[in-house]
């Protein structure tokens, strides 16, 4: 939390003063109170007061909520071990030192170091996933002393001592030792004892575990950087606006205290009174004609004050209103709600709604905002034959823009897939052919390549089966959920295996001869593990007959070099079918096997198991060495395609935010090929983009890690990233327009984040179309985001769903928190947060827009309002010889921010739409006025300024030239002061009302109540309270304002003008003092003048405009005039000519993107082959 | 949600005009000023023509010729001031006929003018005392001033009487302030008290036994003017006046604008339902009208000429793109 029940007030109104206008106005507050103010007191405080409070309360309640949630988190209960038994204690409670056990699927509550687990050898599972994303377990093991601790008696009398290093934000580092009292030993321990907070105990009953960081001192905290306040690029902008009118005010102020004083000065010379009517010979300080100095001084206060309306107060007040109620409309967005979790999107600081409409570059998260994080095995490709009828999401994604013949291969095969999916859906596989289900595979042509391609999924893998003894179903534990994907697969096929032992894995299988279920053992000789430098693994198994056999299975490009060259009847074939899986974003593997011959597994058995045994530094390389020699000669079965299963509508959205012009740059602990697998299924990489690969798994680096010193380690990385950045740049820049993509892994980020290497790094990133991060750590993705927030300048949004991406969601201009997954603290960190990936589209694209727009506007409005007010009183103030004398009564000025002319300023900032939510999806280049800021540049800010000033000297002497010493009524009565000034501020009121009616884009009832209702409220008002002011100006204003808290507190409401008209109805009959029904009402030239000056002071603005939208368009000018064209026209004939216009796309990333490729490739080849068709294909390339 | 799921207004899909400036609006919005504006300016201008105004300035002739200082003379109160002038009626002038005095180059807009005067005291005669604001005309001998402060301490004193002819020209000088002023800002039961008694006399002095809601002349003077050129009503004339009548004014020239410069008039003049004479409001309600005029014709043209294509190529592409190729 940020503020406790002291800290509180002091510290909230620090930031509030942190704004620039705030500071003038409590200047100001205090000086009204001093006979120079031009008006009384309160009128200048009362709105300071107001401002203050609403904001401040607005950040109590939002602190509030946040310590209600740490209280939450604080107050979860572990078990801990006390008096001689384990007891539930609070998080909060938990000192270093104490022992804890921890049960299964619970967090660990500190880091905590293994002393023991219900396993033997007093191993335990480990999910990561808050830490760094990777979903696979991680296995941990405590030190063999403290292992026999295996029950809570157990820790009666034990006593150790730990000693370890401070702590530090390395998660994957950990140096101390553990002495055991009795002993007297020390034992030292390492990151595998270490069990961090925010993991999560998986596979194990329970662990025993003691207290070495708790609260902020554990690794997680330490990489947890503290919630800053953010503010919005538009709202310090706004500031310097507020600067500029600033420096106008105090110019004018001194000017005007100039004439002032010359004036004042000229009043009494030589003891010749000028003008003897304010009796210059008897003076005071604010009027002193031997001291006109002092004069002029004090009257730069008054100045100051008077022109305090060019700055506009209620400005702060209404826009944090309007994003309140922005965020509301945002919050019930039902297109933004995730029906299946329940969960709406929620903007949690709404301060940033406008931003969203800004965004340069994303940084996404992987696992579980990009993909659901489940494998599902969709397609094989066996002896040259696919199989498989479902549909990924980026074939989904491709075929509707493309509205290609794809999809009708696919409508078969659609239908069937709804059907089957009613029937069951199996985690792990999503695989639909009638041909191979169910045993039919029996009766395909290549049954028995078919035959070992499944059983091959059943054997060759790493699994563990837990069958439930209830049920009899099986499930697996696997390293990686792609395995898993296997295992299910084969069991879904007929191929089930369920048991593994220390000799050999048990299969159900069907006997295609027999067509039975028979069950097999096959004796695992050896497991050749994969790496990723081997890029395969194999198993090499024996048998009930005993053949020998091996089994592989790896990337195409690895596996392909392997196969025996005799065998190449479907190979052809089966890499084309890879192609197209690797299109349609899938995950491959290249399945073979061989049989071996009796002799060739003995020589390898020798050289492996002598390999095995080596104890020399080189013991890897020759265990490499040997499996190279087996898997050699391997015989092609085809090919598998796994979906790392995207959520829903993610390419659909990435290529829409990419066609919007926004890099997207993933960020992920994922291992690299798994983020490159990614970044293929949601479009950012697809072939024939340019990858540049900067990687520290190189065989210099690695064998300078064997060598293990640190320095020249260190050095020759930074060394090869540096050439490798440089690589890169040199390859862009010789090339034309290709794009290209930017992969790198953690540890070369370690180094291309160093101070004197990250410009070249983010120049280099910066002119890739996508960027991956893999093996990044939560610090690394801050570091990244920061990078990229301040070496762009522009808006950055990250979004993540777990522990690990707070730190670059608090680091972000915006933070995206994925709501409804299990952790909670990306939600808690973030500003925003949404059920699902897909919602970012409309979340940016519609709500993001809307909001830039609308603030914009909004503020541009405020501007010209103020200016246009600010102004007139200038210009009275120069026909009063700088007096300070205002023009108009001192509750009208005050209402005018207040009453007559917020409401519709309020309801643009709520409720305006540009262009409608349909046409901002339908053209989502239209965001780029967001990121390029073009509704808030300056040009646009002081042309609104100009405005004001223009339409402040078309008011002010349209007015008094029309209505200058001449009577103004039939009855001879001629204008004085208090009338002057209400006829302005009747112009004043009407135009500034008007010009918002010619603002607005959008009217609906709720802008025409406001507007016409501001103007409405003048005139009852003026026909209520001129009356009473005039009598007594002090007892008057406490009447007038207990009058006014009603209506004032119902303000946001739409019944306000109901109920002020209701309180006046008793004194709208008493015509009692009324200037406006006396004097004005009944005077023709008053509306007569009214209808000139309020005309007058739009037209302008109104040709201005009409150059602009017809001439040099901005461009929701233009989507405004198609979305208008398409309400008259057939919207699809125009709409799709433009439509094709936007294929071609900048950043070169999206599903879009790929089809053109695509488009580009299968033409070339249609050239090539048919020059008849040439001039169809010419055509679709155009 | 707090609106409840699904409503058009929580969706933001509210039925709504979305105006956007098609060549049709806008010249129709031009075309429509237009004919709106050019018969009102029309009218007041024609309003303003029929007022038959006549403007006397009189602060220097009513100085003899041989007196060099005019402040002095001014000043001087022993001496008679009495002055005549002779007006011409330009046209036929019909009743009623309003009598003004005009100054210029005064400010009776400065704040420290505006502010000299206690609402209170002039209302309620029980808050006699109250003279906060009154600075610098509060007291006399330790006695609060009833009117006090600066407003009322300079009311005009000039004063007229009419001869149209021959004959005596009755002038009306009631009803000539506002009446919610009468009635509510100037109490009847308000008697002015130590009033004009410094050394310094500002302007008009007032009679005591009279009370301050039927001192017309000093509700209108305490009106203060918005402008620094005022005119304020002096009374009424319920005489029909002939063309080349002549009207002999007697004035009593008594106010000092000769200090700062200031100019004083005597106007008379008819009315309409637009007030006084000022052909400004119609001449800018024609010119307003004319450029609507103007602008509807030139963007009609505009749009014959160069008519806006949607189709066109590059009608939706950046031209300012950076983020690209």
């Amino acid at each position: 939390t940020k503020y406790s029940a002291v800290t509180f007030i002091p510290k909230s109104l620090f930031e509030q003063f942190r704004r620039v206008a705030n500071i003038y106005f409590l200047v100001v507050a205090c000086l009204s109170y001093t006979p120079i103010a031009p008006f009384r007191g309160a009128t200048a405080v009362g709105p300071l007061v107001l401002v203050l409070l609403v904001t401040m309360v607005k950040e109590a309640i939002e602190d509030w909520r946040r310590k209600q949630q740490d209280i939450e988190v604080n107050n979860r209960k572990t078990k801990v071990f006390q008096d001689g038994a384990f007891r539930h204690t609070k998080w909060t409670k938990l000192r270093v030192g104490d022992v804890v056990k921890v049960e299964k699927d619970e967090f660990f509550p500190a880091d905590l170091v293994l002393l023991s687990s219900s396993y033997d050898d007093a191993i335990c599972y480990v999910e990561t996933m808050n830490l760094d994303g990777e979903t696979n377990l991680k296995l941990k093991q405590s030190l063999d002393v403290t292992s026999r601790l295996q029950d809570d008696d157990s820790f009666r009398g034990f006593g150790a001592v730990i000693r370890c290093e401070d702590p530090n934000a390395n998660l994957y580092s950990f140096v101390g030792n553990i002495e055991i009292e009795e002993q007297q030993q020390q034992y030292p321990l390492s990151p595998q004892q270490l069990l961090l907070r925010d993991s999560k105990l998986r596979n194990t009953e329970y662990v025993y575990g003691v207290v070495v960081f708790t609260g902020h001192d554990t690794k997680v905290m330490q990489n947890a950087t503290s919630a800053p306040s953010k503010r919005s690029k538009i709202e310090k902008k706004m500031d310097g606006a507020i600067y500029v009118l600033m420096s106008i005010l105090v110019l004018i102020s001194v000017i005007g205290s100039v004439v002032f004083g010359l004036a004042t000065k000229h009043d009494l010379v030589d003891g010749r009174m000028k003008r003897w009517y304010l009796r210059p010979d008897n003076p005071d300080n604010i009027y002193d004609p031997n001291n006109p100095a002092v004069s002029a001084a004090l009257h730069f206060f008054t100045a100051m004050i008077l022109y305090g309306y060019f700055i506009p107060i209620s400005l702060y007040v209404s826009i944090e209103l309007v994003k309140l109620l922005q965020a509301l409309f945002i919050n019930s967005d039902i297109h933004m709600y995730h029906e299946e979790s329940d969960t709406p999107a929620h903007a949690r600081t709404s301060n940033l709604n406008e931003e969203l409409g800004q965004v340069y570059t994303i940084l996404t998260d992987k696992t579980g905002t990009l993909t659901c994080n489940s494998m599902e095995f969709i397609k094989c490709s066996i002896a040259g034959t696919a199989y498989g009828r479902g549909i990924t999401e980026v074939e989904k994604a491709m075929a509707k823009r493309n509205g290609s013949p794809v999809i009708s291969d696919f409508e078969l095969g659609v239908e069937d897939f709804h059907q089957s999916e009613g029937r069951s859906a199996i985690k792990g596989f999503n695989f639909r052919d009638e041909r191979v289900m169910d045993g039919n595979w029996v009766h395909q042509q290549h049954s028995g390549v078919i035959e070992m391609f499944f059983r091959l999924l059943a054997i060759c893998h790493t699994c563990i089966p837990e069958v439930d003894e209830v049920t009899g179903k099986i499930s697996y534990e696997a390293e990686s959920p792609d395995e898993a994907a296997f295992v299910v697969a084969a069991h879904e096929l007929g191929f089930t295996f369920y048991q593994r032992t220390q000799a050999g894995v048990y299969l159900h299988e069907l006997d295609p001869s027999s067509g039975e279920q028979v069950d097999r053992f096959y004796k695992v000789l050896h497991v050749l593990e994969f790496s990723s430098a081997r890029r395969r693994m194999s198993v090499i198994v024996k048998d009930e007959e005993g053949k020998t056999f091996i089994f592989s299975k790896g990337a195409d490009s690895i596996m392909y070099e392997r196969l025996s060259n005799s065998e190449s009847t479907y190979s052809e074939a089966t890499q084309k079918h890879i192609n197209d899986y690797a299109d349609a974003g899938l995950r491959t593997l290249v399945l073979a096997y061989r049989q071996l011959e009796e002799i060739e597994y003995a020589k390898f058995e020798r050289k492996f198991t002598a390999a095995k045994n080596s104890v020399s530094a080189d013991r890897d390389e020759l265990i490499d060495e040997a499996a190279d020699l087996i898997e050699r000669d391997l015989i092609l079965l085809g090919a598998t395609a796994v979906e790392d299963k995207l959520q829903k509508g993610v390419p659909d959205c990435i290529d829409k935010l990419a066609k919007a012009g926004i890099k997207i740059w993933v960020l992920t602990g994922d291992k690299m090929e798994t983020a490159i697998n990614i970044g293929y299924a949601c479009s950012l990489l697809r072939q024939g983009m340019k990858q540049i690969t900067i990687t520290l798994d190189t065989p210099d680096i690695i064998a300078l890690e064997k060598g293990g010193d640190k320095g020249a380690i260190n050095k020759a990385s930074k060394v090869s990233v540096v050439q490798q950045i440089n690589e890169g740049k040199k390859l862009i820049n010789a090339s034309g327009n290709e794009s290209f993509a930017l992969i790198i892994d953690g540890k070369s980020l370690t180094y291309a984040l160093k101070d004197d290497t990250k410009a070249a790094f983010l120049d280099l990133a910066i002119a890739c179309g996508s960027v991956i991060c893999c093996r990044s750590s939560p610090k690394q993705k801050a570091l990244v985001t920061r990078l990229v927030k301040t070496g762009t300048g522009k808006v950055t949004l990250a979004i993540g769903d777990g522990a690990n991406d707070v730190g670059m969601i608090q680091e972000a201009d915006i933070g995206v928190g994925i709501s409804g997954a299990e952790g909670m603290q990306a939600v808690m960190a973030s500003d925003v947060s949404i059920a699902q990936f897909r919602f970012l589209e409309r979340l940016l694209l519609v709500h993001g827009h809307w909001c830039y727009s609308r603030i914009s506007s909004m503020v541009c409005y405020f501007l010209y309002k103020n200016i246009t007010f600010g102004v007139t009183l200038f210009l009275y103030e120069s026909l009063s010889t700088f007096s300070g004398q205002t023009l108009y009564n001192d509750w009208s000025m005050s209402l005018y921010n207040v009453l007559f002319t917020s409401l519709p300023v309020i309801a643009m900032g709520v409720f305006d739409q540009d262009v409608s939510a349909r046409f901002c999806l339908k053209y989502p280049m239209l965001y780029q006025e967001g990121p390029q800021n073009l509704l808030f540049r300056w040009s646009r800010l002081l042309g609104w300024m100009l405005h004001g000033v223009g339409s402040a000297v078309i008011i002010f002497f349209l007015t008094i030239a029309s209505l200058k010493h001449q009577a103004f009524r039939k009855d001879g009565e001629v204008i004085d002061l208090s009338i002057l000034g209400a006829t302005a501020y009747t112009c004043v009121v009407w135009a500034v009302n008007m010009q918002m009616a010619i603002t607005v884009n959008y009217f609906t009832l709720i802008q025409h109540i406001c507007i016409w209702s501001g103007i409405f409220l003048w005139y009852v008002l003026s026909l209520y309270l001129a009356t009473t002011t005039k009598i007594n100006q002090t007892n008057s204003l406490t009447i007038f304002l207990t009058k006014l808290t009603i209506p004032l507190f119902l303000l946001p409401c739409r019944y306000l003008f109901l109920i002020i008209y209701g309180a006046i109805t008793p004194s709208f009959s008493t015509t009692f003092f009324m200037v406006f029904s006396e004097a004005l009402g009944g005077a023709p030239a008053y509306w007569v003048v009214t209808l000139l000056v309020a005309v007058a002071a739009l037209i302008p603005y109104f040709t201005l405009a009409v150059v602009k939208t017809w001439f040099f368009p901005d461009y929701h000018n233009k989507i405004q005039w198609l979305q208008h064209a398409a309400k008259h026209a057939d919207p699809e004939e125009e709409l799709g000519v433009v439509l094709r216009q936007f294929s071609v796309r900048s950043t070169g990333v999206g599903v879009s993107a790929r089809r053109d490729a695509k488009l580009v490739r299968t033409n070339s080849k249609v050239i090539h082959a048919d020059s008849s068709s040439q001039s169809q294909a010419t055509v679709e390339l155009t | 949600s707090p609106f409840g799921w699904d409503s058009k207004f929580t969706q933001q899909e509210l039925p709504a005009c979305k105006p956007i400036l098609t060549p049709k609006w806008v010249i129709s919005v031009f075309l429509l000023v237009g004919v709106i504006f050019v018969p009102i300016g029309v009218a007041s201008l024609l309003a303003s023509n029929k007022v038959v105004e006549i403007v006397d300035r009189y602060d220097d002739a009513c100085v003899p010729s041989n007196v060099t200082n005019k402040l002095a003379y001014i000043q001087n109160s022993t001496i008679s001031k009495t002055c005549r002038r002779t007006l011409k009626v330009p046209k036929d002038m019909k009743q009623p006929i309003f009598v003004y005095y005009q100054l210029n180059n005064f400010y009776q807009n400065h704040r420290r003018y505006v502010k000299s005067r206690n609402d209170q005291q002039l209302r309620d005669a029980s808050k006699a005392n109250e003279t906060t604001l009154c600075d610098p005309e509060k007291t006399r001998d330790g006695m609060a001033i009833v009117p006090c402060g600066l407003i009322a301490w300079s009311t005009f004193n000039d004063t007229y009487t009419f001869q149209h002819n021959t004959n005596n020209l009755s002038i009306d000088k009631t009803d000539i302030s506002w009446k919610s002023d009468r009635d509510h800002k100037f109490g009847s039961d308000v008697f002015p008290k130590n009033f004009q008694k410094g050394p310094l006399i500002g302007g008009k002095t007032l009679n005591e036994s009279i009370p301050l809601s039927e001192q017309e002349d000093l509700i209108v003077w305490m009106r203060t003017a918005a402008l620094p050129t005022f005119r304020k009503l002096y009374g009424r004339i319920y005489v029909d006046l002939k063309e080349n009548d002549t009207i002999t004014v007697t004035l009593d020239n008594n106010y000092n604008t000769y200090s700062f410069d200031g100019k004083k008039s005597l106007v008379l003049s008819t009315s309409t339902w637009l007030g006084g004479k000022n052909d400004f409001l119609g001449l800018a309600y024609l010119t307003v009208g004319g450029l609507c005029f103007f602008l509807a014709f030139a963007f009609t043209l505009l749009y014959l000429i160069k008519p806006r294509k949607l189709g066109d190529n590059n009608y939706l592409s950046w031209n300012r793109n950076s983020a690209g190729h």
